[in-house]
């Protein structure tokens, strides 16, 4: 008996430096090191910076949500409180009233983030579920009002601005060149995600998944499930306060929307979409989030009237976001099944691509339309030539949305049918691999 | 009183939701080491005292001690802290971590590892060996890496008692803890109880008397709100004031069925 349990324990001492996670960490790293060398153009490597304070914001988010169970509608409270916090200690470090190195900017956004946390989460974290919520939306609201009248620390309607160029210049690091906030940006990113992934694997963050699945139970076993909520709020404040600071030094500014509504729910949205049930889901989320206001905005003046699309199809039907479904047909590939559903991915992508053309041409038009209707009736699409007064353009339209749509359906039903069928062989396999109880 | 305290005891315990009094006025000493069986018809505030003692609610008047100290108004969780455990009637487990994960969940407090952040939970040797010594216990090795929420109903009515008695609780409350189960299933069940519930107080609130003798060696009677008798079950069935609350029904079959 305790031969074996002594076995346990090393085995699973053991299992934490195996190769499988010095590859995937390994990976995580060699992407942030060479990004930069393959993407070189200075918009570019905004981009990537912006996507480290992504992934550091989302993650911190995914704490509470994925995690925790606690749904905030008031993330960027952290996080921009962390960000104007650090934009006082940049022009502090300018005027030499607070003399720190630059690289610790990040730092002071992550104390900053933790103490509002412990002071505003304290009474958010009495409640959980659907006060929690209220709570977390109310103080954002409050946050925000602040926010306006307090231009002293705010900075008003204009915000605060500071330069990062500052300071002596240590070996050579000044920050003015992207490249350098770049890579300082990228090494808080890396260590900031193993370190929430460690607490993962901690009591504190174990206990947060069992209030999260049952608090009641919880309480009966010796914890306070306020005390495990205020905890980790205060950790996650932490790391949304150190994203803060890592946005003060990349955007040199901070104004009012930092802290907003909106950008809590971008957090939410985004993290949702990555998904919260996996660790890595929320990156995969913030990859996103940047891509899509960096990226996907210069394609269409609509983008966000897409995004709310795709927020709805994937709370319909894919509720654990893009980490689960990788996760599922990770589960397919392991048992050697995937190799049926290519075919059916190629027929759903090649059906549903039809049908986002003749959608995409239908919200193009109706923004035209109505939004910019100065810049003419006619659009340039796909190579088409659309006609926002023309009949012939509405129903070409319509026509390719609803051929689009009925054909999808049928695909995606003979999918789902191919889908279950995998999954009750697998089902199968599995319950015969278990030893018999 | 001895200079041993009891290990729990009511004082004129009390609670009412509302108007209505469910508890009125109940009375209970219970020795270290002593296996109470609670019965009672339907209604008679069983569970409602189960709920008053692992602090779910807090009484209306009266006193409840844990070994001699007053913990009437504590949160569960502080009551758990002074070594008082309880399993829930309907199954109250964490669906979505593993078997092991539970047990050790159900432990890491007992252990002092409370709201640690600076520890891997991996590297807690004594935690994990404790947690496997659970597994085995409850027999349940085979589901370790298993999620709570896919094991059948009898594997999560154990794991609920795994739970329950991980931090090594001394006094035990078990509500219902074969309720839905097979007869089979809670023959093999109490057997596991007993085994897993040496030396500890334990108290048990059950509709099977089948269950309520192969577990307790005192009865105590629960009517309307009222301990009404307290003692070794031949004591019990012989008291008028039981056989006339029970109108001779329960304790009437069980001897019936004894008698078999």
């Amino acid at each position: 008996m305790k031969a074996t349990a002594t076995h346990a324990t090393t085995a699973a001492a053991r299992r934490r430096f195996d190769t499988g996670r010095i590859v995937v960490w390994g990976g995580y790293a060699l992407l942030f090191a060479v990004a930069p060398l393959v993407f070189t153009s200075n918009l570019d490597r905004s981009i990537l910076t912006q996507i480290g304070v992504a992934i550091v914001a989302c993650l911190s988010y995914n704490m509470l949500l994925g995690q925790g169970g606690m749904l905030s509608f008031g993330h960027a409270v952290y996080t921009g409180l962390g960000t104007f916090v650090a934009m006082h200690a940049l022009l502090g470090i300018g005027d030499g009233s607070f003399p720190i190195p630059v690289s610790l900017i990040p730092l002071v956004g992550g104390f900053a983030g933790m103490g509002f946390a412990v002071v505003l989460g304290y009474v958010t974290t009495k409640k959980a579920g659907t006060p929690f919520a209220m709570i977390t939306l109310g103080l954002g609201e409050l946050v925000t009002a602040m926010s306006l009248m307090i231009p002293e620390f705010f900075g008003g309607e204009g915000g605060v601005s500071a330069n990062r160029v500052v300071g002596q210049p240590i070996l050579g690091i000044s920050y003015g060149p992207q490249i350098q906030v770049y890579y300082l940006i990228a090494i808080y990113t890396l260590v900031c995600t193993v370190a929430m992934y460690a607490f993962t694997r901690t009591p504190l963050g174990r206990m947060l998944n069992a209030t999260r699945d049952n608090p009641e139970r919880v309480q009966f076993i010796g914890y306070s499930t306020q005390r495990v909520r205020f905890f980790s709020f205060i950790v996650a404040g932490f790391f949304a306060g150190v994203a803060g600071g890592m946005y003060a030094l990349n955007f040199e500014i901070a104004t009012f929307e930092v802290v907003g509504a909106g950008r809590s729910g971008l957090y939410l949205l985004f993290t949702f979409l990555g998904g919260a049930t996996f660790f890595f889901g929320p990156i995969i989320g913030a990859v996103l989030m940047v891509l899509g206001f960096a990226l996907f905005s210069e394609v269409t003046q609509a983008w966000q009237l897409y995004l709310g699309l795709i927020f709805l199809l994937m709370v319909m039907y894919a509720p654990g976001g893009i980490a689960s479904l990788i996760m599922m047909n990770v589960r397919v590939a392991a048992y050697r099944k995937l190799h049926r559903l290519w075919a059916w991915y190629a027929l759903l992508a090649a059906t549903g691509l039809f049908m986002l053309v003749g959608v995409a041409a239908l919200i193009e038009m109706v923004y035209r339309l109505q939004l910019e209707s100065g810049s003419g009736s006619t659009l340039r699409y796909l190579g088409f030539t659309l006609d926002t007064q023309g009949t012939a353009s509405w129903l070409g339209a319509l026509a390719v949305a609803a051929v689009g749509f009925v054909v999808f359906e049928l695909v995606r039903r003979r999918f789902v049918r191919a889908w279950e069928t995998i999954e009750g062989e697998i089902e199968a396999t599995a319950a015969l691999k278990e030893p018999a109880s | 009183m001895t200079a041993t305290p009891y290990a729990v005891e009511l004082k004129d315990l009390r609670k009412s939701f509302g108007k209505t009094e469910i508890i009125r006025g109940a009375n209970l000493a219970v020795a270290p080491g002593e296996r109470v069986g609670i019965i009672g018809p339907n209604g008679a505030g069983k569970s409602t005292l189960f709920n008053l003692i692992s602090g779910r609610f807090g009484p209306t008047s009266g006193q409840i001690l844990l070994n001699g100290k007053r913990i009437d108004g504590l949160p569960p969780y502080q009551i758990n802290r002074l070594g008082l455990a309880r399993s829930f009637q309907i199954t109250n487990i964490f669906g979505r971590l593993s078997v092991f994960e539970n047990l050790r969940c159900g432990l890491l407090w007992a252990m002092g590892y409370r709201y640690a952040f600076w520890k891997f939970l991996a590297d807690l040797r004594d935690a994990n060996e404790r947690a496997t010594q659970l597994l085995a216990m409850i027999g349940l090795q085979h589901k370790r890496e298993t999620l709570a929420v896919n094991l059948t109903y009898a594997e999560q009515r154990a794991l609920e008692i795994g739970i329950t008695i991980a931090g090594g609780a001394d006094v035990v409350l078990l509500d219902e803890p074969t309720a839905g189960m097979s007869k089979s299933e809670t023959a093999r069940f109490i057997e596991l109880i007993r085994e897993v519930t040496v030396g500890k107080t334990l108290l048990t609130v059950e509709h099977d008397m089948g269950v309520v003798f192969g577990l307790a060696d005192k009865i105590a009677v629960l009517v309307y709100g009222e301990v009404i008798a307290f003692d070794v079950p031949a004591a019990v069935r012989a008291n008028p004031r039981v056989q006339e609350a029970y109108l001779g029904s329960v304790l009437a079959d069980h001897q019936a069925a004894d008698a078999h």
